[in-house]
């Protein structure tokens, strides 16, 4: 994979486990909205692909399910360059290695991109089956929006 | 009198959800429990009333780490129950892509999972920050897999492209030509993992096991074979039940397997590399001899070394496979339906995978039964940590739990399949 200086957008979860696909339903909505030279992946969870995404990116957007004590559908946002991200919080991933443990392994490999965001979304239902819950799934469409403007934000000032 | 508890309510680094307890007391241990309390799951009752079709998917589902084996074994039960026999390019796809999902699986365990018990680490991670060149490779060996199993499955983790009879789609031979270089490469970084393997530090507990695995005359098994022990057994797989007996146990939602008459086993890759030595590359047999793992090995930490050695192998099969391949006419075998019992046996990562279905004249299963591998290990590792414990019974508690987990780890049990998760607790009075 050759490095790549554009913006790249990672959904993580597994669409088989109710909220914790919410990552890729947003990834899918950005991938119809976002600008053409905006790269969107899905990923299921595998580490090693992660940490080569991460690797060959100068930022990343990261969207995944969280649980935490918040109301579903509640939007967190990390910079994680700046700041630790809560690895209890993503934990709820039924994927087997989490966010934070693959930003964890690119820092310490020396793979981390330049800017890394980190976008979590409360969770309700993390049973098995598909379509996410009533509250999550209405927050898709906000969550949407602001990372698209967020996206927007940072090609307009893609050297800070 | 004094008492001690070990207990790990949260096991880290295993598949699934588990924990353990260990009860000491003056200095004897009193009870061993590794608890699993993952959710059962159902599986054989639900794929009842399902076509024998929908097996390969719906087994597949059980895991997320080898969903291969589940649909080999599935598949080829299903073929059996129909009188069906799947030969020529079609059987080498299938190996070719068990090879994928053993180097995904068995690289993760090795490089992510295990290893940082023996340096020393809490974690890969930290491990990463001080060994960076190994974990990068890791990964990269990891990936290899990928790609393979994305090749012929359509995606490295549930394939969509197997299913009774073969496959939807393979591959044209120029497909698998840029793969060759990249196992080329892997082959070299394979060697310097099984030698790094046996480098690490292991500590000194040799035990007298019945190793159980299916061995086959002419390869190292992956799919067929009969059902062979290092203490007598030797059995054709549809007489596996006749063999072996699953037990249900209080605190674990997974079932114990034993072998009739005998006791707990041992199933996996030192199972394999113990019993199926000969049928090792030359190379493989030549790194494992230098990395100081030869048959019989009796100490479960050096799985690590075996793992290694299964990957080298599973890599140089995966080269051959590839130069030898040549586009079959149909990417599967028909097999209609008849009324039967089928009976399918894989070789999953952490080691044997049971299935037989009945299945009726149009295809519908009436009946389903699987014994994956972690719930044929749970009786082992109790049994390992009881003995590692008495042997060990002086180490400070925190070294104790340490090794305990490392242990339990030696199994790479995957906990999930079983469930039919893991935290450790000592207790010492």
């Amino acid at each position: 994979m050759d490095n790549d200086s554009r913006l790249l957008v990672i959904g993580v979860g597994n669409p088989h486990r109710r909220d914790d696909s919410v990552g890729l339903v947003i990834a899918r909505e950005i991938s119809e909205r976002a600008p053409e030279d905006v790269r969107v992946y899905e990923n299921h969870g595998e580490v090693a692909t992660l940490i080569e995404l991460l690797g060959n990116a100068d930022t990343v957007i990261l969207v995944d399910a969280v649980r935490s004590s918040a109301d579903a559908g509640h939007l967190f946002r990390f910079d994680a360059i700046q700041e630790e991200i809560p690895v209890d919080s993503f934990r709820c991933s039924t994927h087997a290695f989490s966010i934070p443990e693959a930003i964890g392994f690119a820092r310490a490999l020396g793979q981390l991109p330049r800017r890394v965001i980190v976008y979590g979304v409360e969770g309700k239902d993390f049973n098995m089956g598909e379509g996410l819950s009533p509250e999550v799934e209405t927050a898709v469409g906000i969550i949407t929006s602001r990372i698209l403007s967020e996206i927007r934000d940072l090609r307009k000032c893609p050297q800070e | 009198m004094k008492s001690r508890t070990i207990k790990v309510d949260y096991l880290a680094r295993v598949e699934g959800e588990g924990s353990l307890y260990i009860k000491i007391k003056d200095n004897i241990v009193k009870d061993v429990k590794l608890k699993i309390f993952e959710a059962p799951r159902f599986f054989e009752g639900f794929l009842r009333g399902r076509k024998y079709t929908e097996a390969p998917d719906i087994t597949a589902r059980i895991c997320g780490i080898c969903p291969v084996t589940y649909q080999m074994a599935s598949s080829q039960a299903m073929e059996d129950a129909c009188g069906v026999t799947v030969e020529g390019p079609i059987r080498e796809l299938r190996r070719l892509l068990v090879c994928g999902e053993w180097l995904e699986s068995h690289y993760l365990h090795i490089f992510m999972l295990h290893a940082p018990d023996f340096l020393g680490y809490q974690d890969a991670i930290q491990m990463a920050k001080d060994h960076p060149e190994v974990v990068q490779r890791g990964l990269q060996l990891k990936k290899l897999g990928n790609e393979i199993c994305i090749l012929l499955g359509g995606r490295e983790i549930h394939p969509i492209s197997p299913r009774v009879g073969g496959f939807y789609k393979v591959p044209v031979k120029k497909d698998l030509e840029p793969l060759r270089e990249r196992i080329n490469w892997a082959i070299e970084e394979a060697k310097k993992t099984v030698l790094w393997t046996g480098s690490l530090p292991f500590p000194d507990f040799e035990q007298d096991y019945e190793f159980v695995c299916m061995r086959h005359p002419d390869e190292y098994p992956f799919n067929e074979g009969w059902i062979v022990s290092n203490k007598g057994l030797v059995a054709e797989i549809n007489k596996f039940e006749d063999n072996f007996q699953e037990e249900h146990v209080e605190h674990s939602t997974s079932l114990h397997c034993i072998r009739k008459g005998h006791g707990i086993y041992h199933v996996g890759p030192l199972a394999r590399f113990n019993l199926c030595y000969n049928l090792l590359t030359p190379t493989a047999r030549d790194f494992a001899a230098k990395a100081g793992l030869e048959p019989v090995c009796g100490n479960p930490f050096k799985s690590i070394i075996a793992r290694s050695v299964e990957c080298l192998y599973a890599l140089q099969e995966s080269l051959r496979i590839i130069e030898d391949y040549e586009v079959p006419d149909k990417p599967f075998v028909d097999v209609p339906p008849r009324a039967g019992v089928g009976y399918g046996v894989s070789e999953a990562p952490r080691g044997t995978c049971y299935h037989r279905y009945k299945i009726d004249d149009k295809g519908i299963i009436l009946d389903a039964k699987i014994i994956p591998p972690t719930s044929q290990n749970q009786g082992m590792i109790e049994s390992d940590l009881r003995n590692f414990v008495e042997e060990n019974i002086n180490l400070p508690d925190d070294k104790l739990q340490w090794q305990c987990e490392q242990l339990i780890r030696n199994y790479d049990p995957c906990i999930s399949c079983s469930c039919h998760f893991l935290n450790l607790k000592v207790d010492r009075e």
